[in-house]
């Protein structure tokens, strides 16, 4: 019966009702819009980021990552690569990592010229299916560059025009080769655009006269649940080189995963705080409207367990009959949006500076649905506990004459 | 100590109270709502406390039936004393032995009238076939086996007060208190209602007491104390 009165009480004052249940529904569907929102841009930057270049492991001669010299290459590269060829599930791109001055008949920047093997490095980065003008390195053709959009428009560049790459070799003797520009790529990140050409591998090694110069290894890994193990195995196996995760080499990125989780939880926290001060407001003026009511409850024997309930009862009821509806919109808006993404063309570029995409497409975990729907039930129970309290103290005689 | 040493009925009463004092204060003012009020009521009696207004008719009924506690005094229902009760302990004691009926009938409007009769049976804990059948049989004694299924909302004053008076006497009680039971109805509707509660009194000694100031309802009380600044100042039994 006390979950009947709680029901029906909710209805007597319908507009009122309405309103906190409009409020605690717009509130846990904006709280999850804005979340999944969020996680979808922190994700793709991430995932952005480790598919132009990075992948999840990269190995290194430890001095290559402080000085950066042709000379620091991976020693004994050929038995690492065959370790590596063998773990399961590993893709693998070996690069070799110039510095260097990268010039034009219309102006020059400094940036990074990276050797690589086209067929390995479609493995393990994304950088072929941005290509936007020409084609990316495929079938060899002797001195060819794929630049990035931004490099390209800097220098003035199209496809078929020649570059000049200028940079220190092994014996610190300065060397200049002219490339021509075979594609232009462009990522959902500008500065990476700017700052990296690449060409075949084999070029590089002829102009360097070595075919023993491989300066990274670069990982990407099927499952990224043994990413962390893999790394451990190989750091123990090479402990002369460097094995170093995406966490390692991007640790801003890294956080700023880390710490989504937490800001999820934080937003959805606040958002329901300040939806409680709404709830108790609505419960507070409930009690004070039947405070006749409950006088005579608790005059004809209703005990003050009971009537505590009753006032708790129906402040869940009210919570929980928007808070789940709130959910379960909100699932099918980021299902929407998770699918077709959320165009963000008219800021496009500023995101695209700091590594985000323009299309941001949604993600949730779902086990922060029913997270929320916990902490729903929580601020239901907390905001009743204030209303229910006030409705104990009513003195039955007073009230029953409405003083 | 037994406050009630002292007194010494010569029939065995259902309500005794001694010496019964009310104070209050507001302000430099102290008000004695109840000032030295000895009586005895016994079971089946169809009591009237009568009045003008500010002579503490209400007050009586409120330290009576345990939802106001004297300044001084005691007040004693079948052998039990219930001034020194704790909140709960007198909350439980109400529910178990003493039946009300309000001025403004404070049903609960969300309810219908079979479910407001049933509401103090479920507060006992009564099985639901056990609680429901009663409740429509009270309903049926008052008059209101149609209405059964009607919300307050829908029912006339007197229909509300009828369901009232259903509703406190589903929990066989020991009495019944009434604080101006018919204040708010019309003339037929009184004088269906004292129909009602005097049948219920002769046929089922259900006893009742109840504070008016209506000359009707006093016509037909058998018993009337009259009280004026908080002194009984008449009792008569008719």
């Amino acid at each position: 019966m006390i979950f009947k009165i709680a029901w029906r009480n909710i209805w007597r004052n319908k507009l009122r009702s309405l309103v906190v249940m409009i409020a605690i529904f717009l509130g846990v569907w904006s709280g999850i819009f804005i979340n999944a929102l969020s996680l979808g841009m922190t994700n793709q930057r991430t995932e952005n980021f480790l598919s132009t270049s990075v992948g999840h492991i990269q190995i290194h001669h430890p001095d290559f990552l402080e000085e950066n010299k042709l000379n620091f290459s991976i020693p004994n590269f050929d038995e690492l690569n065959n370790n590596l060829l063998n773990i399961n599930g590993a893709n693998i791109s070996n690069r070799i990592r110039i510095s260097g001055m990268i010039s034009s008949a219309n102006g020059a920047l400094g940036g990074n010229v990276l050797g690589i093997t086209p067929e390995d490095e479609i493995k393990v980065s994304t950088i072929h299916n941005g290509i936007k003008e020409g084609e990316f390195l495929g079938e060899y053709k002797k001195n060819r560059v794929v630049i990035g959009a931004k490099l390209a428009h800097k220098l003035k560049v199209k496809i078929n025009s020649k570059i000049i790459v200028t940079f220190q070799d092994q014996n610190n003797e300065i060397i200049a080769s002219a490339f021509r520009v075979q594609g232009i790529y462009k990522t959902a990140n500008t500065r990476f655009d700017e700052m990296n050409v690449f060409v075949y591998r084999q070029d590089l090694e002829r102009i360097l006269q070595s075919d023993q110069l491989i300066h990274e290894s670069v990982l990407w890994m099927d499952d990224k649940t043994i990413v962390d193990s893999t790394i451990t195995a190989l750091a123990n196996t090479y402990p002369n080189l460097k094995v170093r995760s995406w966490k390692d080499i991007a640790p801003d990125l890294a956080y700023t995963d880390d710490l989504m989780i937490q800001m999820l939880y934080i937003i959805m926290i606040i958002i329901l705080g300040a939806l409680a001060f709404g709830i108790v407001n609505t419960m507070l003026m409930a009690i004070l409207e039947r405070q006749r009511e409950l006088g005579m409850l608790m005059a004809v024997g209703m005990n003050k367990l009971r009537l505590f309930m009753m006032v708790v009862v129906e402040t869940i009821m009210l919570s929980l009959i928007s808070g789940p509806a709130g959910l379960i919109i909100s699932f099918f808006t980021v299902g929407y949006f998770k699918r077709n993404g959320m165009d963000f063309s008219a800021v496009g570029q500023g995101l695209e500076d700091v590594g985000y995409s323009t299309i941001v497409y949604f993600e949730m975990q779902p086990s922060f649905y029913w997270s929320t729907l916990v902490l729903v039930i929580i601020t239901a129970i907390l905001s009743s506990l204030y209303p229910a309290f006030k409705a104990l103290k009513l003195n039955p005689v007073e009230s029953i004459r409405g003083l | 100590m037994n406050q009630f040493a002292d007194y010494n009925p010569i029939i065995m009463s259902i309500i005794k109270t001694n010496n019964l004092e009310r104070f209050y204060t507001e302000g430099d003012v102290t008000v004695k709502a109840l000032n030295g009020v000895s009586l005895n009521i016994e079971e089946g009696e169809f009591t009237a406390i009568v009045g003008p207004s500010g002579s503490g008719k209400t007050t009586l009924l409120n330290v009576i039936g345990g939802l106001d506690s004297p300044t001084n005094g005691a007040v004693e229902i079948a052998n039990t004393e219930i001034t020194n009760m704790k909140d709960n302990e007198l909350i439980d004691f109400r529910l178990k032995n003493i039946g009300f009926v309000f001025q403004a009938y404070n049903l609960i409007p969300v309810l219908s009238a079979l479910e407001n009769t049933e509401f103090i049976m479920l507060l006992q804990n009564q099985p639901k076939e056990k609680r429901h059948a009663r409740a429509i049989a009270l309903l049926e004694e008052v008059g209101l086996k149609d209405q059964i299924y009607k919300k307050p909302n829908e029912m006339s004053g007197g229909q509300q007060q009828r369901v009232a008076v259903a509703r406190a006497l589903a929990s066989k009680p020991k009495f019944v208190l009434a604080d101006e039971p018919t204040a708010n109805l019309d003339s037929k509707s009184t004088g269906d209602l004292l129909d009602i509660m005097l049948e219920l009194n002769e046929k089922e000694k259900t006893t009742f007491i109840f504070s008016t100031h209506d000359q009707r309802v006093i016509d037909r009380a058998k018993r009337v104390i009259t009280l004026e600044d908080g002194k009984i100042i008449s009792d008569e039994t008719k």
